[in-house]
C-alpha cells in the first residue's frame, strides 16, 4: 500500500513579530509572529526547499512526479511543478502536477499521488506545498498569514507513515476568495466564516472518518488540522473531541497561516515526534474538508535528519523593520531606481540550460577527474576542462547538492538591490569546483573566509512577466 | 614568440583631455581636444595621419573618430577590450608601424559616460543565459575586487584596521599627487581620517578605496624611430616603446580553486611578457615610474607585488614607508592614476602613457596646479603603465613599457 516514505518541510530565515505590524500602525500588542519569505522566495523557491529536505537521502532520479500544491503559483499559465522538479533534478520523464486555486490543493495532491502509486502508474510522487499568501497592509490577514512550505515523498516501499483511510466533504461554503483580478484574499462576515463554516465542518469531517473506519479520538496521538486563528482552531479541537495536548502546534504564532501548505506542515511537525504505533489524524480546509487517518511505522527513525518544522523555526532573524517588509512584498509605491534594472532571462537560453542551470549542473573531466562548474556570460555547458583541456570529454556533476568553503567575499552596499548590502562570496565546492553566489540568510558580521556554506535555490530577478530562478548560498547552520 | 616591440616605433606627439565629470563636453569635443593638442605636439595634422585605432567602450565604429576629425577616407579599426582598451588600440597602431605597413598613424581612446544619466557604470556583460542565471551574483566592480581585500587580509594576516589603513595609504598618495595636476578629476589633498571614515561602498572597500567615473580622452601619435628622430629635433625627444603585452585571463578565479584571491596572475602573465621584451630584469630597481590600474586602492596594492615591484605578502611594508610616493623611490600614479585622475574606461591607457610621456621628456611640470610643489619626476628613464579589464577573476591585462632611447 502507498504511504508516506519521507517528510520535509522549510520555513523563510525572516520572521517578521506582530507587534512590529501594530506599532507601525499604532496599536499596541501583537501576539507571536509570522514567517516572511525573503526578497528573493516565492512559492516555487520555497517548495524547492523544503523538496531538498524531503528527498535527503533518496536519488533525485528514482522520484516520478512532482506535485506542486499552492494558491500563490508564479505563473498562471506554465507549469509551476515542472520548474521546482527541474531544480531538484527529477527526471524528465516525470509527470507533474499544479493543484491549485483552493487552500485545500494538498490534499488533493497527496490523495492523488497515493492513488497514482496504488494503481501502480507511479512509484514515487514528490508532493510538494508551498504558500506566499499576501495580505493587504493594515488589515488583519497582514497579520494572519505566513509562508512556509512542506514536503511529502509518496510510495509503497519503506513506508514510514501508512494511510488507513481518508474521507472528503466538498462544499461550496465560501469563508474568503480571491477572483481572477484580485491581489489580496476577500471575506465575506468572519461570523459566516467562523460559525456556518469553520467551526463546522472539519468536526463534520472527523466525526464521519472516525466513524467510518471504528475510531474514536483516544485512538490519536495527534491531531493536525488548519486554523485561521488561535482562538478558532483551539475551539475545532474541542468540538471534535480531542485534549488539548493531542492538538498538534498550529504554528500560527510562529509561521502564521500558510495557507494550503499550513496543515502539512502541522502534520511534518507532528511526524518529526511521532513514534510507530501513532495514528494521526489530519484535517484541510476550504471549500470542504478533507480528513486523513494515518499510522506510523518504524521506518520513521530512518528518516529523522531532516530539518523539517522544529530546526526551521530554530534557525531565524527577527526582521525589526516593517517598511523593509511592504518593500520586500513590492506593497508601498518606492523611489524611481536611478540605474536601469537588469534584463530577464531568455526563454530560449533557460531551455537550452535546462540540465546545467535550474538542476546547477557543472562537469567532472574523464581525462583528468577535475571537477568544474561553469558559469559563463553565455552559457553554462562546459566543452574545454579548465584543468587539462580535454575537449567534451565530461560527465555531469551536481553542484546543488554540495556543500562549500567560502574563499572570499564582499559585502555591496551600493549594488546591494533593495535590502543591501549585498554579500557576494566566491565558494569551493566540498569535493571541488568553484562557483560565485550571493549568500543570503546570512548576518554580515558572521561572514568568514573558510565558513561552511550549502546552496539555496532563490529568485534572482523578475523581468517583464519572468521569473529568474538560479542558486544562492547561505551559511550551513546545522 | 617570433619578434619584439622593442624600440620599433616611437611615439612623437601625445594630447590627454581635461578628464572629469565634463558636462561641458560630448565625446567629439573630447576627441578633438586630445587629438589636436598630440597634433600640435608632434607638429603635424590630421591630414598626416595615415591610419588610425580608436579605443572606446561606448562609440561604436571608427566613424567615431573619423567623424569628429574629418579624417578623409582612412582606414581606422574600433577596439574594445574592457579596461584595456586604449592600450590595445595603442598596441595594434604600433604593430601596424613597426610592420612597416604605415609611417604615422594614431591611436586615440575616448569614452563619454556622464550622459548616461547614472552614477556608475551601466550594466555591461553578455545578455546571454548565464550571465542571467547568476546576475548579480559577481555584482558590480567594487563587490568583486572588494573580494582581493577581504582574501589579502587574511591571507597575511592583517586585522581590518590594519588592511584598511595600508589600501587607504594608496588612496590618500593619490590624491597627494592628483592635487597637483590640473588636468585630473579629483585635485583635492583627503586626509588619512576622511579616507578612513569614508561611508562604505563593498565592504572592506569605502568610498576612497573607489576611483571615479569619469569623461576623457587621450591621444598618441606614433612612427617610425627614424621619423621620430628627424622631426622631434630640437624638441623633447621622442619616447621610444620598449614593451607591449597583453594576457587574458580564461576567468579563473570564477572556476579554479587555484585561484587564490590574493592576487591577479595575468598581471603576472602580462608583466614577465613585458619584461622578457623590454630586457627588463629587476623592474623594482630599472622602472622608474608606473601608471597602473588603481580602479580600487586594493588593485593597485596586489599589483605592486604581480608587477614584481614588491615582495609577495610584502607591499604594505613598501606603501607605508613612501616607496610610491611621488618622492618615493618608485613612484606610483604620479598623476594621481584611475582613483584622481579618472577612468573614462576607453582613454585610460593611453592617458597612463601620457603621463610617462611627459614625465621622460621633462614636462610633467606643463600641467602643473599654481602654488602646487613640482610633480615632475627626477631623470625617469623607463615608465611601465598596466590595465586590468575586468575584474580580478577574469581580466584583459595589458603591461606596456616605454623609455627613454637606448635605455
Amino acid at each position: 500500500m502507498a504511504g508516506i516514505t519521507s517528510y520535509g518541510a522549510y520555513i523563510p530565515y525572516s520572521r517578521l513579530p506582530r507587534s512590529v505590524i501594530n506599532a507601525a500602525w499604532g496599536r499596541g500588542g501583537g501576539r507571536g509572529e509570522k514567517a516572511v519569505a525573503g526578497i528573493d522566495e516565492d512559492t516555487i523557491s520555497m517548495a524547492v526547499a523544503a523538496g531538498i529536505d524531503c528527498l535527503k537521502g533518496t536519488d533525485p532520479k528514482t522520484v516520478d512526479a512532482l506535485f506542486l500544491a499552492t494558491t500563490t503559483a508564479p505563473y498562471k499559465e506554465r507549469q509551476n511543478a515542472t520548474i521546482v522538479a527541474t531544480a531538484l533534478d527529477l527526471p524528465r520523464e516525470a509527470r507533474n502536477t499544479d493543484f491549485s486555486n483552493c487552500l485545500r490543493a494538498g490534499a488533493n495532491a497527496l490523495m492523488s499521488a497515493l492513488d497514482a502509486v496504488n494503481s501502480g502508474s507511479l512509484k514515487s510522487v514528490l508532493v510538494t506545498t508551498s504558500e506566499t499568501r499576501l495580505g493587504g497592509a493594515a488589515g488583519e490577514d497582514e497579520q494572519a498569514l505566513g509562508d512556509g512550505s512542506s514536503a511529502l515523498l509518496v510510495g509503497n516501499d519503506k513506508v514510514a507513515v501508512e494511510v488507513e483511510g481518508t474521507y472528503t466533504l466538498s462544499d461550496d461554503v465560501v469563508d474568503y476568495w480571491r477572483s481572477h483580478e484580485d491581489t489580496f484574499i476577500r471575506h465575506w462576515e468572519d461570523r459566516f466564516g467562523r460559525d456556518a463554516a469553520y467551526m463546522k465542518m472539519p468536526v463534520e469531517a472527523a466525526k464521519g472518518i472516525m466513524k467510518k473506519m471504528n475510531l474514536t479520538p483516544k485512538d490519536f496521538a495527534k491531531v493536525c488540522y488548519y486554523g485561521a486563528n488561535a482562538r478558532a482552531h483551539a475551539g475545532v479541537g474541542a468540538r471534535m473531541g480531542f485534549e488539548a495536548a493531542q492538538i498538534q502546534d498550529s504554528l500560527l504564532d510562529t509561521v502564521g497561516n500558510a495557507g494550503a501548505a499550513l496543515p502539512f506542515m502541522i502534520l511534518v511537525g507532528a511526524l518529526e515526534e511521532a513514534k510507530a504505533g501513532d495514528r494521526i489524524l489530519l484535517l484541510t480546509w476550504g471549500n470542504g474538508c478533507d480528513a486523513m487517518v494515518f499510522k506510523v511505522t518504524p521506518e520513521i527513525e530512518k528518516i529523522r535528519d531532516r530539518r523539517a518544522i522544529k530546526r526551521h523555526l530554530e534557525v531565524k532573524r527577527t526582521l525589526d523593520s516593517y517598511g523593509k517588509y511592504l518593500r520586500w512584498r513590492n506593497l508601498v509605491s518606492l523611489s524611481p531606481l536611478s540605474r536601469p534594472g537588469g534584463s530577464g532571462v531568455s526563454m530560449a537560453a533557460e531551455w537550452r540550460e535546462r540540465r546545467t542551470g535550474l538542476p546547477l549542473y557543472g562537469v567532472k573531466c574523464k581525462s583528468c577527474g577535475t571537477v568544474q562548474l561553469f558559469m559563463s556570460g553565455s552559457s553554462m555547458r562546459a566543452h574545454v576542462c579548465l584543468e587539462c583541456q580535454a575537449k567534451d570529454n565530461f560527465e555531469p556533476y551536481r553542484f546543488a547538492d554540495k556543500t562549500g568553503k567560502v574563499v572570499s567575499f564582499s559585502h555591496d552596499y551600493l549594488g546591494g538591490g533593495i535590502d543591501p548590502p549585498a554579500t557576494r562570496t566566491v565558494v569551493d565546492f566540498d569535493g571541488g569546483g568553484r562557483g560565485i553566489f550571493d549568500m543570503v540568510d546570512r548576518d554580515p558580521e558572521e561572514c568568514k573566509v573558510g565558513m561552511d556554506v550549502e546552496m539555496t535555490f532563490r529568485k534572482i530577478r523578475y523581468v517583464a512577466g519572468v521569473h529568474n530562478y538560479f542558486w544562492k548560498c547561505k551559511p550551513v547552520r546545522d | 614568440m617570433a619578434g619584439s616591440i622593442k624600440d620599433r616605433v616611437a611615439v612623437i606627439g601625445m594630447g590627454c583631455s581635461k578628464f572629469g565629470e565634463r558636462w561641458d563636453a560630448s565625446a567629439n569635443d573630447l576627441i578633438v581636444e586630445s587629438a589636436y593638442e598630440a597634433f600640435e605636439d608632434a607638429g603635424i595634422g590630421p591630414e598626416d595621419i595615415q591610419a588610425a585605432w580608436l579605443g572606446t567602450t561606448t562609440g561604436s565604429t571608427g566613424m567615431t573618430l573619423s567623424e569628429p576629425l574629418r579624417l578623409q577616407y582612412i582606414p581606422i579599426t574600433r577596439v574594445e577590450n574592457a579596461c584595456a582598451t586604449a592600450s590595445d588600440a595603442f598596441r595594434n597602431a604600433s604593430y601596424a608601424v613597426a610592420a612597416g605597413i604605415y609611417d604615422i598613424v594614431l591611436a586615440l581612446g575616448v569614452d563619454k559616460f556622464k550622459d548616461s544619466g547614472i552614477s556608475g557604470l551601466s550594466d555591461g556583460g553578455i545578455p546571454g543565459p548565464g550571465h542571467n542565471m547568476m546576475a548579480g551574483a559577481a555584482g558590480p566592480p567594487p563587490a568583486q575586487f572588494a573580494m582581493l581585500a577581504t582574501t589579502y587580509f587574511d591571507r597575511y594576516g592583517l586585522s581590518y584596521e590594519e588592511g584598511k589603513s595600508m589600501i587607504g595609504r594608496v588612496s590618500w598618495k593619490s590624491h597627494v599627487n592628483g592635487a597637483r595636476d590640473n588636468k585630473a578629476h579629483f585635485q583635492r589633498e583627503v586626509s588619512m581620517e576622511t579616507i578612513l571614515n569614508a561611508p562604505m561602498i563593498a565592504w572592506p572597500l569605502g568610498l576612497y578605496d573607489c576611483c571615479g567615473v569619469s569623461d576623457g580622452s587621450a591621444a598618441a601619435i606614433i612612427t617610425t624611430p627614424e621619423i621620430a628622430k628627424s622631426m622631434r629635433k630640437g624638441k623633447e625627444p621622442p619616447i621610444f616603446v620598449k614593451a607591449l603585452q597583453i594576457a587574458m585571463s580564461p576567468r579563473d578565479g570564477n572556476f579554479n580553486a587555484k585561484f587564490d584571491y590574493t592576487h591577479v596572475p595575468a598581471t603576472v602573465h602580462a608583466a614577465e611578457a613585458a619584461y622578457k621584451e623590454a630586457g627588463v630584469t629587476n623592474p623594482r630597481e630599472q622602472i622608474s615610474m608606473a601608471e597602473v590600474h588603481d580602479c580600487f586602492s586594493i588593485t593597485e596594492a596586489v599589483t605592486m607585488e604581480d608587477l614584481g615591484f614588491s615582495p609577495r605578502g610584502k607591499v604594505r611594508e613598501d606603501i607605508e614607508s613612501g616607496r610610491f610616493d611621488l618622492d618615493g623611490a618608485q613612484p606610483i600614479q604620479p598623476d594621481g592614476g584611475l582613483k584622481c585622475f579618472g577612468h573614462p574606461i576607453g582613454a585610460s591607457g593611453i592617458r597612463m602613457l601620457y603621463e610617462m610621456y611627459k614625465q621622460l621628456q621633462g614636462k610633467a611640470d606643463d600641467v602643473l596646479n599654481p602654488g602646487q610643489p613640482s610633480r615632475q619626476i627626477k631623470n625617469p628613464k623607463m615608465g611601465l603603465t598596466h590595465n586590468l579589464g575586468g575584474s580580478p577573476s577574469g581580466c584583459a591585462i595589458f603591461v606596456g613599457i616605454v623609455g627613454l632611447e637606448g635605455v
